[in-house]
């Protein structure tokens, strides 16, 4: 009678699933009812969302805290810059530009991943320097002037908006979707068991190096993603602002008060620090001073953060990326 | 050219004050501290503070910010840093990053969004210079930081060589766990060194406010400078730092002949060749990867933590 079920999907993952298409079906259709201010808040939501998620991605996931993932931001919207410039019809550069920064990512990532901890934290800030030091060089970016996408002035705003809108909410599908995928698969175990324990993973036969490589460049591609799509919504490019480590700033609060380590914490975190810039916004530094307090009290006090406390304390979890082993008898009293 | 080099030394003065905090926090409390040039660029704005507001002479402000910036190294190991320390080797960094974060957007709350600079209140030394033979003049600013950085490092060398104090901080560094059983407080050693890390901080930004223009948003820059530093002249050396610095100033020195962007280019450039060299030879020794060729020490290994996503998820 000791036989027991491996379960992959709850009832609460079957419903979230279904929750979430519904939920993306109904964003797809709100550009015909909403107004325009709606939809750009929510692209920034958006943008805020890939963020989050991608930098769980790394940190959570791969134990991998890269203060330089704004390099990724800012050579997206660069590269998409660029392909602008050499008459590649604008949403499509979009897109490439990210792909490219996600094919950049690969040489930087044979030689960051190789530093553990703290060295590969700063290792990453200094290339997301150098980056932004070549990129400025460009005398398309002019510098510290920088420029602007001004062929997306072209198109009717209305169109822009909503366009800008659907990029960024198909990248939030497509990657949350990839994410998912990735952390129930072989290699989402892999990666926790890495940054639980290096030396142990790669005694059990892990290629340790592959592994954090495939979890980087996914990162890299998501945080080029959000960076190309905060370009066509700010259609400016400016090298301080794009590659400007606040982004790293937002992204670590994001994750660590949703919820490290969590499929959905990262979420939540990006909805709640979307909600506090649209109230506090205007207080400025006092504001961010805030933001980093929290997320330092958070670090200290809450590690799990938001989502992690409330699945510890009520044991409810919506997407599990985890194995269940269902008892006949258990699976009888569930039923 | 001979002018770029000699400026480049004497940068490295400043930089190996700088980067001796960074790289001894990192050998005895095993974590980088990624507010470290933020700590340093709160020290120049409270010396800035000391000298305008409460009309001390600048040496004598400096004087009295060093033991006040020891103190609150002391009390950010006791209160934040040994909090996060425990919990592996994520959350100092997330840690020490929002506490910069905190310090640069509070300074700019406090201090306002101005550049400032100590450098009109120390009278002609911001720009006066000896004359030595070949026609070559050095400034005097920077051969009195980088004689303070050699007294400083120095000084740290003597402590730890023959103090009570150094010999704990040397076990402590080396091995925690055989160094309580010898009757060692490491928490007493790791306040202590946190002490020293973030007085030389607020040195260093003392020097720097001397030489050059701060903002509140100075601090990530200098951080990664003094990184940069400890890299180039090898982890947990702490002359090592001094050569790191001056190798980093004199690339900076020369990548700032060829462009206003060189200055900084140049210096990531080297440090990321250095970086390069260090990671192939681990990789072709292949002895226990980096740290064996840093001659670190290598660590205990970890007890194994409780697997946390995996399995809490399972209960559900």
């Amino acid at each position: 009678m000791n036989t027991y079920r491996v379960e992959r999907w709850t009832r609460s993952g079957r419903v979230t699933v279904g929750a979430a298409a519904a939920a993306l079906l109904m964003l797809a259709l709100l550009p015909v009812l909403a107004s325009g201010l709606v939809i750009d808040k929510l692209t920034t939501l958006f943008i805020y969302v890939l963020l989050a998620v991608m930098w769980n991605l790394l940190a959570g996931y791969a134990g991998l805290v890269s203060v330089g993932q704004q390099a990724f931001f800012g050579v997206g919207g660069y590269l998409a810059l660029r392909l602008v410039d050499a008459g590649m019809a604008p949403y499509l550069a979009l897109l490439v530009g990210a792909a490219g920064a996600g094919i950049a990512a690969i040489p930087i990532s044979t030689f960051a991943l190789r530093l553990r901890g703290g060295e590969f934290a700063i290792a990453m800030w200094v290339i997301a320097e150098v980056l932004r030091i070549v990129v400025m060089f460009d005398p398309l970016v002019q510098g510290e002037t920088g420029t602007s996408l001004l062929a997306l002035n072209a198109l009717d705003p209305e169109l822009r908006r909503n366009l800008t809108y659907w990029l960024g909410l198909g990248s939030v599908a497509l990657m949350l979707s990839a994410t998912f995928w990735l952390l129930r698969s072989r290699i989402g175990a892999t990666a926790q068991a890495i940054r639980d324990d290096e030396e142990a993973a790669a005694s059990i036969g892990i290629d340790v190096m592959r592994i954090k490589q495939i979890i980087f460049v996914l990162a890299a591609f998501g945080c080029a993603l959000a960076g190309t799509i905060w370009l066509a919504s700010a259609i400016t490019f400016l090298p301080r602002t794009n590659f400007g480590v606040q982004w790293t700033v937002f992204m670590l609060f994001m994750v660590l008060v949703g919820g490290l380590k969590t499929f959905e914490g990262p979420i939540v975190g990006a909805v709640l620090f979307f909600l506090l810039q649209e109230i506090f916004g205007d207080f400025g530094v006092w504001y961010l001073t805030g933001l980093g307090a929290i997320a330092v009290g958070f670090a200290l006090y809450l590690p799990d953060g938001l989502w992690g406390t409330w699945r510890q304390r009520t044991g409810i979890d919506l997407l599990s990326g985890g194995f269940m082993l269902r008892w006949p008898l258990s699976e009888a009293n569930d039923e | 050219m001979l002018d770029a080099l000699i400026q480049g030394i004497l940068l490295g003065g400043y930089y190996a004050i700088l980067a001796a905090g960074l790289s001894l926090m990192f050998g005895v409390v095993r974590f980088i501290n990624l507010a470290h040039g933020d700590l340093a660029i709160f020290g120049a704005y409270l010396v800035l503070f000391a000298v305008e507001v409460l009309g001390l002479s600048p040496w004598v402000a400096v004087a009295a910010v060093v033991p006040v910036m020891a103190l609150l190294g002391w009390v950010l190991q006791a209160t934040l840093f040994a909090r996060t320390t425990r919990g592996g080797f994520l959350l100092p960094l997330l840690t020490t990053f929002g506490l910069g974060a905190v310090l640069q957007n509070g300074m700019f709350g406090l201090f306002g969004s101005d550049t400032r600079s100590l450098g009109n209140h120390i009278g002609n030394l911001s720009w006066a210079s000896w004359q030595l033979p070949f026609g070559i003049s050095v400034g005097q600013l920077p051969v009195i930081t980088f004689a303070v950085a050699v007294t400083v490092l120095g000084t740290l060398q003597l402590v730890l060589s023959f103090s009570k104090l150094g010999r704990a901080i040397r076990a402590t560094s080396s091995d925690p766990e055989a160094a309580e059983l010898s009757g060692i407080d490491a928490r007493a050693v790791h306040r202590a060194a946190a002490a020293i890390a973030v007085a030389l901080a607020g040195l260093a930004g003392a020097f720097l406010a001397m030489r050059a223009l701060i903002n509140p948003y100075a601090g990530p820059a200098q951080l990664i400078f003094a990184f940069e530093a400890v890299v180039i002249g090898g982890i947990g050396s702490l002359w090592g730092t001094l050569i790191g610095g001056i190798v980093l100033g004199v690339a900076q020195s020369f990548g700032a002949t060829i462009s206003a962007q060189g200055f900084q280019l140049a210096g990531h450039l080297v440090f990321l060749g250095v970086l390069g060299v260090r990671l192939y030879l681990a990789h072709r020794r292949n002895l226990g990867g980096w740290r064996s060729v840093l001659r670190l020490p290598i660590p205990p290994p970890k007890p194994v933590p409780p697997l946390q996503s995996a399995t809490s998820e399972g209960q559900s």
